[in-house]
């Protein structure tokens, strides 16, 4: 391309893109629907922004929720189908990922308990799985029409604190699972000692996920911000917080798992201590 | 019951069940198969190892055979080697004593004879002495010729028969 030709490419770039801002500027209707403190407040509380799903009124997590599973199985059973029975072993791309996917979380349950790890390989898998995809899935922006007849983006399943609370309690109880089935009764009291577990795991989730939410409607809810910044805030930051809860709620949950299933040694009895205490004695007593 | 924060029991069920399918339809679907696969993978490349290092070890091991059959064989042949040296030295040995006595049975015989000669010899000068001494003394006796002459014929007679007998 010449030099004439490249300006001429530059200057239409930029008039269609004026063009665009007026166009942005003029057709807005000036007021919102909402005002900032509600939109904030309802993405807490979720009180009065439901959608019907099959009778019932959900908060918009659910749904998101619902697609986010449905998307997920849909992906694993055609790679079952197609991918896996073409597997190699010398793998392709798409081997690799997804080799690197499963063995990432593997090998992340059989380092943090290298005693029991079966069932612990397949829940972090599965869990680690559902907050990255849930979490990014917030920047498909998929609209559903609300119960009062209002279009809203759906947001990540776990910005709603229902289903924050949903996988911190889940991951207690398979972390429970797993103190029973090492250790018995003694696997119950280690595991209850850690009380304020699901607690912290469920709102560590909702808080980092809420406090991404919050900060995305807040840059949307201004027309003056939706340029540029949402680049960075929208996807950096959400994709950013997509890896670091689901590092997090898998490695705690690994942690947990790993300490309370750990087998206890016995300690030795006390009649069979004393005999060692009398045997060690005896020879040291006997000159005297 | 109204609890804070808008939590939903329902609400939290319907989450749980969802994450219940997706945690079941994941490890059926994804999860298993692919870790199958994988130790399937890793079960045979760790087969292959050990075949490869029992190779090794056999191969090793026949080695370390061969290399002790070598050295065994180095070994009879050094034995044969100094057994063939021995013997050859006792061939040595044996001929050259053969050869020493054969020299001093030659040397002795050769004394003895030199010795039998030198005998012969000085009897016969002995005998050609007396001879002469006997023509002498009848030709003294005979004057044929003066007493010095017959003297004289006889000293010279002698003198050359004496160094006759004297080698």
């Amino acid at each position: 391309m010449s030099k004439k030709g490249k300006r001429i490419f530059i200057a239409a770039v930029c008039v269609i893109l004026v063009l665009l801002l007026v166009g942005i500027f003029l057709t807005g209707s000036g007021e919102k629907e909402e005002t900032i403190r509600e939109v904030m407040k309802d993405a807490v509380l979720h009180e009065d922004n439901k959608v019907s799903f099959l009778g019932l009124n959900v908060n918009p997590a659910y749904i998101s929720s619902c697609v986010v599973v449905g998307a997920l199985l849909l992906i694993a059973a055609l790679i079952r189908i197609f991918a896996i029975p073409r597997f190699q072993y010398v793998p392709g791309k798409l081997q690799l990922l997804i080799e690197e996917w499963v063995g990432l979380f593997d090998g992340l349950a059989k380092s943090n308990s290298p005693h029991r790890n079966k069932f612990l390989g397949a829940y972090v898998f599965a869990a680690g799985t559902y907050i990255f995809v849930g979490t990014v899935f917030e920047l498909f922006g998929i609209q559903v029409v609300t119960t009062d007849g209002i279009s809203i983006a759906l947001p990540a399943p776990l910005s709603d604190i229902n289903g924050a609370i949903a996988i911190g309690c889940f991951s207690y109880l398979v972390i429970l699972s797993g103190g029973i089935a090492g250790n018995g009764a003694k696997g119950i009291g280690k595991t209850l000692k850690d009380f304020s577990l699901p607690i912290s795991m469920s709102f560590r989730l909702f808080g980092a996920l809420l406090s991404g939410l919050l900060v995305t409607e807040l840059v949307y809810y201004y027309t003056a911000l939706s340029f540029v910044l949402p680049v960075v805030v929208g996807v950096l930051f959400t994709l950013l917080h997509a890896l670091i809860q689901t590092y997090v709620l898998t490695m705690l949950t690994a942690l947990f798992y790993g300490e309370v299933s750990e087998r206890t040694e016995k300690k030795p009895a006390k009649k069979q201590k004393r005999l060692k205490n009398a045997k060690g004695e005896g020879p040291s007593q006997a000159p005297a | 019951m109204n609890i804070p924060l808008n939590i939903d029991w329902q609400q939290i069920l319907l989450h749980v069940f969802n994450f219940v399918i997706l945690i079941a339809g994941l490890y059926l679907l994804l999860y298993k198969p692919v870790k199958k696969f994988m130790d399937q993978r890793t079960a045979h490349y760790q087969e292959a190892a050990d075949e490869a290092a029992s190779k090794l070890a056999q191969a090793e091991a026949m080695e370390a055979e061969y290399q002790a059959k070598l050295a065994d064989t180095e070994a009879e042949i050094a034995q044969k080697r100094a057994e063939a040296e021995a013997a050859l030295a006792r061939e040595t040995a044996s001929q050259l004593q053969e050869a020493r006595e054969q020299a001093d049975k030659l040397i002795s015989d050769a004394r003895v004879t030199a010795q039998t000669e030198r005998e012969r010899i000085v009897a016969a000068a002995q005998k050609d002495i007396a001879g002469l001494a006997a023509e002498a003394a009848e030709k003294l006796v005979s004057g044929e010729a003066g007493l010095d002459g017959a003297y004289g014929s006889f000293l010279s007679a002698a003198k050359g028969d004496g160094s006759h007998g004297e080698r």
